[in-house]
């Protein structure tokens, strides 16, 4: 390790006034198919039942996609029981009476809430964790929005479609693009702090395949910012019912396979209650603590897929569900710290990545999965460091962004990453960091419109639990706009919906008991049950 | 793990032996604790896992976030996962944008005694005293800068004598000062207009039915605009 600092350091010099040139198509493909997890066959399985049967994806979200309902099992419920499942839960007398449940209480959430309420509409939330326990808060980047003279919307549509090759929806990429100044805007409204120039003009920078400098920033606290500010204006209107620690373990359909509803688990009380709703909106997020293929995450730690498993139960299709995203620079050092996130944001304001010998081998601002693939690719050539704990890394040379933008501007445009890795001694101003891809997002979801619709009635999904407006690779600073955007159009199509919507909607399971008996059928039944709710990182017995 | 020692620590009172590089929180699920409250994003950002400790022979109480901060040898830990912290009703977009509406709000504000233990007991390291005292004097620019980087874990609240709840008195100092104090962009004004008035929409739409090929194209064609 000493040696290899002793080489980054001597390179340094030379290394200011080099610029890495960007790969080519070609390059970019070949870089991607010899290194990129998404490329590792042996690691997908094809899915056996359900909508997207035949179709591949991460083995650790399959078993989870083919894996059986939490709740009691019928059959075992005593004479008089209430329900064909459990005497616990009484869908003849629901808990809760709403027009728009929305499952989950991050970024999209919070926006469709407040967009729903807006337009009338009596809007629940019911949140896994605390409300703002998301992957919204972490993220740290920046969000995306064409709005200076330079940039267009057009502009940044084609960087989309780059940056994901190709695949994304083009309706939902131009409604991404379309929305983002009257995003950036809404949540100014809201009070949200953006950098910015004295004379009020953003201060913006590029991210990984941006062709524009449209990244946003809130120092190194983006999603925190937009989080907070969208938690309290969700808190301030007395009109939404928030129910925290209470996930949703199965959607309620009627007897047209209608989404009417969903059932909750308080995790405090472990009590179940009913809810009924004019229409739901999914917004459960990712699913990065599944840690595929054994990557360690940057996700928040209720990430674990909920709301693909209970879409999908209830016969939502699945669209880019073979791609994850790892974002290129994970932590690998200190052990305390590893796969959390390094902010894209370290290689936009000027550090490089350099490997074990002193070397630049990629642009820093490449896409993240092509990123992601060469630091791969240098470890496989030995090319990278080990660090005390057997982790393979590269160097992301911090030390040289105050080289190049004067003393003073680390610790005021990365005051996260300066705490984060000051706790554990290192001084990232003078220091540079070890790092490794970290799983980070899913690319993929449940396949929606640019309203926010699924093939499955009174269901909508926005947010990282959505899938296609990223194709096979997001962009930086697109996730934090997604969520924005998108939120607002499920919270404005719901209210819509939920208006349309006359009558008690009938509240059924015969979904559930379609798949337990599909299940059967298939040879497929087992112990596996979700959605998982939570990881267990308890130490097992020895 | 293979190379670390085990140490003991105390987790309520109750002491487990466990390998001393791991965080206060793997420490806790280490010795089993499957948690739902006191652990959040892992990443010190969302303020769920605040936690008090005391180390032997030192009277001092420390504060830290669990999911940040290793584990030291006897340490006596409680996590605060959850602290009572009123909050006042307001709807932003009633507010005029004024500083003394942030007083009106928390009044209470007016009661801080200035002895700085808010300060010394954020894991942020945030100079709370310091935009407690912003506040005070109706400087909401101050207060937003200096309280920015706040993950509203509550430790400062729950150590303060004067019973002030002060991360949400900085919320709403920084959301007043988002709205309606920090310089207006015209940029994005301007912007706003003209995709309301649809100056985008048939570029847009050419670009929808461009081929897959045309797309490739135009992506490795386009200019790059330059760093800084």
């Amino acid at each position: 390790m000493q040696d290899s600092l002793n080489a980054l350091v001597t390179t340094r010099e030379k290394r200011m006034s080099e610029t890495f040139p960007r790969a080519t198509a070609e390059a970019k493909e070949e870089l991607l198919k010899g290194f990129h997890p998404d490329y590792r066959a042996e690691t997908f399985a094809a899915l056996r039942i359900g909508p997207n049967a035949g179709d591949r994806t991460p083995r650790e979200l399959a078993l989870l996609l083919e894996a059986d309902s939490t709740l009691p099992k019928m059959g075992t419920v005593p004479p008089g029981g209430l329900s064909p499942f459990s005497p616990a839960i009484d869908l003849s007398k629901p808990d809760y009476d709403c027009d728009v449940l929305i499952i989950g209480g991050g970024g999209a959430g919070c926006s469709a809430a407040i967009m729903a309420d807006n337009a009338g509409a009596k809007v629940m939330i019911a949140t896994k964790l605390r409300l703002g326990d998301a992957n919204t808060m972490m993220a740290q980047g920046g969000i995306q929005a064409a709005d200076k003279e330079s940039d267009s919307p057009a502009i940044h549509y084609v960087d989309v479609m780059g940056g994901g090759h190709f695949g994304n929806t083009p309706d939902l990429v131009e409604a991404l693009v379309s929305d983002a100044p009257e995003a950036i805007g809404w949540l100014e409204d809201l009070g949200a702090m953006f950098d910015k120039n004295p004379d009020g003009s953003m201060k913006t920078i590029h991210g990984g395949g941006t062709s524009r400098r449209r990244m946003h920033t809130a120092r190194d606290y983006t999603g925190a910012e937009i989080m907070r500010t969208l938690r309290d204006e969700v808190r301030s209107r007395s009109d939404i019912t928030l129910l925290e620690f209470s996930p949703a373990v199965e959607l309620l359909t009627d007897a047209s396979g209608e989404v009417t509803g969903a059932i909750l688990q308080n995790l405090n009380l472990n009590r179940y209650s009913v809810v009924r709703a004019k229409v739901v909106i999914i917004t459960t997020g990712g699913s990065g603590r599944l840690h595929y293929q054994g990557f360690p995450t940057s996700n928040h730690y209720g990430a674990t897929g909920d709301g693909l498993v209970l879409a999908y139960r209830a016969g939502a299709h699945l669209a880019f569900i073979d791609t994850m995203q790892y974002h290129p620079t994970g932590a690998a050092y200190p052990q305390q710290i590893l796969g959390l996130l390094v902010t894209e944001k370290v290689r936009s304001i000027g550090a490089q990545l350099v490997n074990s010998e002193g070397n630049q081998f990629i642009f820093p601002l490449e896409t993240r999965d092509v990123v992601a693939s060469a630091i791969i690719r240098e470890c496989s050539l030995n090319k990278c460091v080990t660090t005390p704990t057997a982790v393979q890394a590269v160097w992301l040379d911090t030390p040289m962004i105050e080289i190049r933008r004067g003393p003073g501007t680390v610790k005021r445009e990365l005051p996260a990453m300066v705490r984060q890795f000051g706790r554990h001694g290192i001084d990232i101003a003078k220091e540079p960091m070890l790092v490794y891809p970290t799983l980070h997002y899913q690319n993929g979801g449940v396949e929606i419109t640019a309203e926010c619709a699924t093939n499955v009635k009174g269901l909508l999904v926005a947010g990282e639990a959505s899938g296609g407006v990223h194709g096979r690779n997001r962009l930086m600073g697109n996730s934090l706009l997604d969520v924005i955007v998108f939120g607002r159009r499920a919270g404005i199509a719901a209210a819509n919906v939920a208006k349309e919507r006359t009558g008690d909607p009938q509240l059924g399971l015969t979904h559930v008991e379609h798949w337990r008996k599909d299940l059967q059928s298939k040879g497929l039944a087992s112990e596996v049950k979700s959605p998982l709710l939570l990881p267990d990182y308890t130490r097992k017995a020895s | 793990m293979a190379d670390s020692h085990l140490v003991d620590i105390h987790i309520m009172g109750e002491r487990h032996r466990v390998p001393d590089s791991l965080t206060i929180l793997q420490a806790f699920e280490y010795a089993g604790y499957k948690l739902v409250r006191g652990v959040g994003c892992r990443g010190g950002f969302c303020g769920a896992c605040a936690t008090v400790y005391r180390l032997p022979g030192d009277y001092h109480l420390k504060f830290a976030l669990a999911c940040q901060t290793k584990i030291e040898p006897d340490m006596q830990l409680a996590m605060i996962p959850f602290y009572p912290a009123n909050r006042s009703t307001y709807r932003l977009s009633e507010l005029k944008g004024e500083a003394k509406e942030v007083l009106d709000l928390y009044p209470e504000m007016l009661r801080c005694l200035g002895c700085n233990t808010c300060t010394k007991s954020c894991p942020q390291d945030i100079d709370v005293l310091g935009y407690v005292a912003a506040i005070v004097r109706g400087d909401l620019a101050a207060a937003a800068d200096i309280s920015f980087d706040c993950i509203m874990c509550g430790l400062c609240v729950s150590r303060c004598p004067a019973e002030l709840v002060k991360h949400n008195a900085a919320l709403l100092c920084r959301r007043i000062y988002g709205r309606n104090l920090a310089p207006k962009s015209e940029h994005l004004a301007r912007r706003r207009e003209e995709i309301g008035a649809g100056r985008f929409q048939a570029d847009l739409a050419g670009l929808k039915k461009q081929p897959k090929d045309e797309l490739k194209k135009r992506y490795a064609e386009r200019d790059i605009e330059p760093g800084e």
